[in-house]
C-alpha cells in the first residue's frame, strides 16, 4: 500500500491516468444515480433493483452484439427500450402496490426483485464475466504515458447526452411537467387531472431505461456479470445522498468524484479491496453526514 | 387444564421434541441443527428489526466474525501458519481436548470481538434512522465479505479450514445439534426476559416514536446499542458453531448475504415482526419448506427466493402471528368492540 503511494508521488502522470479513467467511468454512475433520484423523488421509493437494471441492459447489448452481430454502440437504444418495457411490467405487477407504503416495505420488495433478476440472469446467461468489444482504438497522450480508450470517451459522451435529453424531457415536455408536478404534490396533481398512476409507471420505466442505457455502456467499457448489480445500487444511493435529491449538477459532480476516488482506492489498496472501499465509503459518508446533523439534534431524513 | 399447564405445555413439548429429535431422526441431524440456527437468526434479527424498528440487512457481519475467529484461534493455538499451509487437508491430528479448548476459547473471543464491533459501529450507525440505517447495514455486510475475501491472514479467496471433529463421523452432527439447540433455547428465554421488562418497553418506544422516547428521558442510543450487541452476541455463537460444523470457511460461508442474510429478515417477517413466537414459527416454516421443496427446483431456488420475498412483503406483511392476531384478537388478550369490528374499515388516504 505504501509503495503504491510512493509510486504515485514519484510518477504524478499515473495520477492523471487514474483521474481520467475514474471520471470517464463516473459519467456512467451518474446515469444510474440520476434514475434513482428520479424514482426516489417522485415515488418515494428506494429502488434496490437499480443495479440489476444496469446489469440487464448490459446483457441486452452483449447478446445483440455477439449473437446478432450488431455494433455495440448501436444497441444502446435497444437496451433502453427493452428495459423500459421491463420497468413498465414490474410497475404493473409489483411496484404499484408499494407506492405510498412504508419505505422499508419498498426497500425489501425491490430487494426481492433484485435477487429475482440477478438469479434469473445467472440461470439464463451463466455466471461468467462478459464484455462486448466495440472495436474502437486507443488514444495516446504525453509520450504514450496516458492512454484513453476511445470507447470510454464515446461512452462518456453518450452518458452526458442521455442525461441532457432526460433533463430537457423533464423540463419541457408535457409528461415531464406532469412527473415534476407529481413529485411536488401527488394529491394536488391528481386534483389537477394528472393520472398519477401513469406518471408513476412512466417514471419507473424511464428509470429502468436510463439504467439499461448505462448498462449498455458498462459492457462496452468494462465488463458485466449477474452479480454486479448491488454495487451499482449502492453507488447510486451514495451519490444521491451526497448530491441531494433535486440537483442534477450535484449528481454529475458526485458521480465523477466517486469514479475518481474509486480508481485511486483500487490502485492504492489493491484491486481486491476496491469493492470493499466502495461499500465502506457508503457507511462512512452516511455516518459522517448524520454525525454533523446530530449536533443540531437532527438526523438524515 | 389449568392456566399454568397451558402455559408450560408448549415449552415442554418443544423441549422434549428438541431433545429427542436426533434420536428419532438421526439421518437429518444436520438439517435439524440448521433449523435451530435459523431460529437464532430470526430471533436476533427481530430484536432490532421487529421490536426496535431498526431493520438491519447487515447482521450477517456478526455471524461471519463468529465463523472466522474460532477457526483462526484453533490455527494459532495448535499450528503455526506454515504448518497449517502444508497439512491443509489433514488437520484431523488435533486431539479431542485440544479441539474443545480451542473451540471454547475461540467462541469466547468471537463473542468479545463481535460485541465490541457492534458497540463501536453501533454508536455511529444506529444514529441513522429508517431506510438510511437499512442501506448502511446492507453496505456494511457486503464490505465485510469483500474484506474477508481479500485478507491473506484468514485465507483470502481460498478460505480456511477448521480442524476435523475428533471422534466418529455422526458425533459431530449430534454435538453441534445440541449446541445450536441450547443456544436457541437460551436466546429465546433471554429475549423473552428482556422484552418483559423495562428494556422491552424502551425499545418498543424507540420503534413507535424515537423522538418522544428520547423526550421521555430514555437514553435511546444506549438501548439501541445494547440491543444490537445482544444480537451480535448470539449471532457470533451461531457463526462459531456453523463454521466448525461446516469445517470449511470462506467468504461465501461466513458472509452469505444473499442467503442467510436475507433469510433472517424474511423468516422474521413471515412469522410476524415484533413478536417472540413469530420468528420461531417463521424460521420453522421457512426451513422445513425449504428442505422439503427446494431440491425439486433444480437450481432455480434463488429465483424462487426472490419471488418469495416479493410475495411475502407485498401480500403478507403482517406475518403468521399478525394474521392470527387479526383473526382471533381475543386469544391474544385483546378486548374487541363488536361494533368496531363490524364497522366498515376506513381506507386511509393513499398518495
Amino acid at each position: 500500500m505504501l509503495e503504491n503511494l510512493t509510486l504515485l508521488y514519484e510518477a504524478p502522470i499515473l495520477s492523471v491516468q487514474l483521474l481520467i479513467d475514474g471520471v470517464l467511468i463516473g459519467a456512467i454512475f451518474a446515469l444510474a444515480a440520476y434514475g434513482m433520484a428520479l424514482v426516489w423523488g417522485v415515488m418515494d421509493i428506494i429502488n434496490i433493483a437499480q443495479g440489476e437494471f444496469v446489469m440487464l441492459g448490459g446483457y441486452v447489448t452483449f447478446l445483440l452484439a455477439t449473437h446478432a452481430g450488431v455494433h455495440p454502440l448501436l444497441t444502446v437504444p435497444a437496451a433502453a427500450a427493452a428495459l423500459f418495457i421491463l420497468g413498465w411490467l414490474l410497475y404493473r405487477l409489483v411496484v404499484f402496490r408499494i407506492v405510498g407504503k412504508d419505505m422499508f416495505i419498498s426497500i425489501l420488495a425491490t430487494f426481492g426483485i433484485s435477487i429475482l433478476l440477478q438469479q434469473l440472469a445467472n440461470e439464463l446467461f451463466g455466471a461468467d464475466v462478459q464484455t462486448a468489444e466495440s472495436g474502437l482504438g486507443t488514444l495516446f497522450f504525453a509520450d504514450d504515458m496516458i492512454t484513453v480508450e476511445e470507447t470510454k470517451l464515446v461512452a462518456f459522451g453518450l452518458a452526458l447526452a442521455v442525461g441532457g435529453i432526460l433533463f430537457l424531457f423533464l423540463r419541457q415536455s408535457r409528461l415531464g411537467q406532469a412527473i415534476r408536478a407529481t413529485a411536488q404534490n401527488a394529491r394536488a396533481a391528481r386534483i389537477m387531472g394528472i393520472n398519477t398512476d401513469r406518471v408513476y409507471a412512466t417514471t419507473f420505466a424511464l428509470n429502468a431505461a436510463i439504467c439499461g442505457a448505462a448498462g449498455s455502456l458498462v459492457v462496452m467499457t468494462w465488463l458485466i456479470h449477474p452479480y454486479l448489480g448491488l454495487a451499482y445500487t449502492l453507488r447510486s444511493f451514495m451519490i444521491v445522498i451526497v448530491a441531494g435529491l433535486g440537483s442534477i449538477g450535484g449528481v454529475v459532480f458526485a458521480s465523477l468524484g466517486l469514479g475518481a476516488a474509486e480508481n485511486f482506492a483500487g490502485f492504492i489498496l489493491g484491486t481486491e479491496y476496491q469493492a470493499a472501499f466502495v461499500f465502506s465509503l457508503l457507511v462512512v459518508i452516511l455516518v459522517w453526514r448524520n454525525f454533523r446533523l446530530s449536533r443540531q439534534r437532527k438526523y438524515l431524513k | 387444564m389449568t392456566d399454568t399447564t397451558r402455559r408450560v405445555l408448549p415449552y415442554a413439548l418443544i423441549g422434549i421434541a428438541g431433545l429427542l429429535a436426533p434420536v428419532i431422526a438421526p439421518a437429518y441431524v444436520i438439517q435439524l441443527a440448521l433449523l435451530w440456527m435459523m431460529v437464532l437468526f430470526a430471533l436476533t434479527w427481530d430484536l432490532c428489526g421487529g421490536q426496535m424498528g431498526y431493520n438491519s440487512f447487515g447482521n450477517i457481519l456478526f455471524f461471519g466474525i463468529g465463523c472466522y475467529i474460532p477457526a483462526v484461534m484453533q490455527r494459532e493455538l495448535f499450528y503455526g501458519l506454515e504448518e497449517y499451509e502444508t497439512v491443509k487437508r489433514q488437520v484431523s491430528t488435533v486431539s479431542s481436548s485440544e479441539y474443545f479448548t480451542g473451540f471454547a476459547l475461540g467462541m469466547a473471543l468471537a463473542i468479545v470481538i463481535a460485541v465490541a464491533v457492534a458497540a463501536v459501529l453501533g454508536s455511529g450507525i444506529l444514529g441513522l434512522r429508517g431506510h438510511y440505517f437499512a442501506i448502511a447495514t446492507l453496505g456494511l455486510g457486503i464490505a465485510a465479505g469483500e474484506i474477508a475475501s481479500g485478507w491473506e491472514y484468514i485465507g483470502a479467496g481460498s478460505g480456511m479450514l477448521a480442524p476435523m471433529y475428533p471422534g466418529e463421523a455422526n458425533a459431530r452432527g449430534i454435538f453441534f445439534y445440541y449446541l445450536l439447540f441450547l443456544l436457541a433455547v437460551i436466546c429465546f428465554f433471554t429475549l423473552k426476559w428482556l422484552y418483559a421488562g423495562r428494556f422491552g418497553l424502551a425499545i418498543n418506544a424507540i420503534r413507535d416514536d424515537e423522538d418522544k422516547a428520547e423526550a421521555m428521558g430514555i437514553h435511546t442510543t444506549r438501548y439501541k446499542t445494547v440491543a444490537w450487541c445482544v444480537s451480535a452476541f448470539f449471532l457470533a455463537l451461531a457463526g462459531g458453531a456453523f463454521g466448525h460444523l461446516n469445517n470449511f470457511i470462506d467468504r461465501d460461508v461466513a458472509f452469505p448475504g444473499a442467503t442467510f442474510g436475507v433469510w433472517m429478515v424474511l423468516m422474521a417477517i413471515l412469522g410476524g415482526k415484533g413478536t417472540i413466537w413469530g420468528p420461531v414459527i417463521g424460521a420453522t416454516v421457512f426451513h422445513v419448506t425449504q428442505e422439503l421443496f427446494w431440491t425439486y427446483l433444480f437450481g432455480w431456488q434463488r429465483v424462487a427466493l426472490g419471488l418469495l420475498i416479493v410475495v411475502i412483503v407485498v401480500f403478507f406483511p403482517v406475518g403468521i402471528m399478525g394474521w392470527l392476531r387479526e383473526r382471533w384478537p381475543e386469544k391474544f388478550g385483546e378486548r374487541v368492540d363488536v361494533e368496531a369490528r363490524t364497522a366498515p374499515v376506513s381506507l386511509g388516504e393513499s398518495r
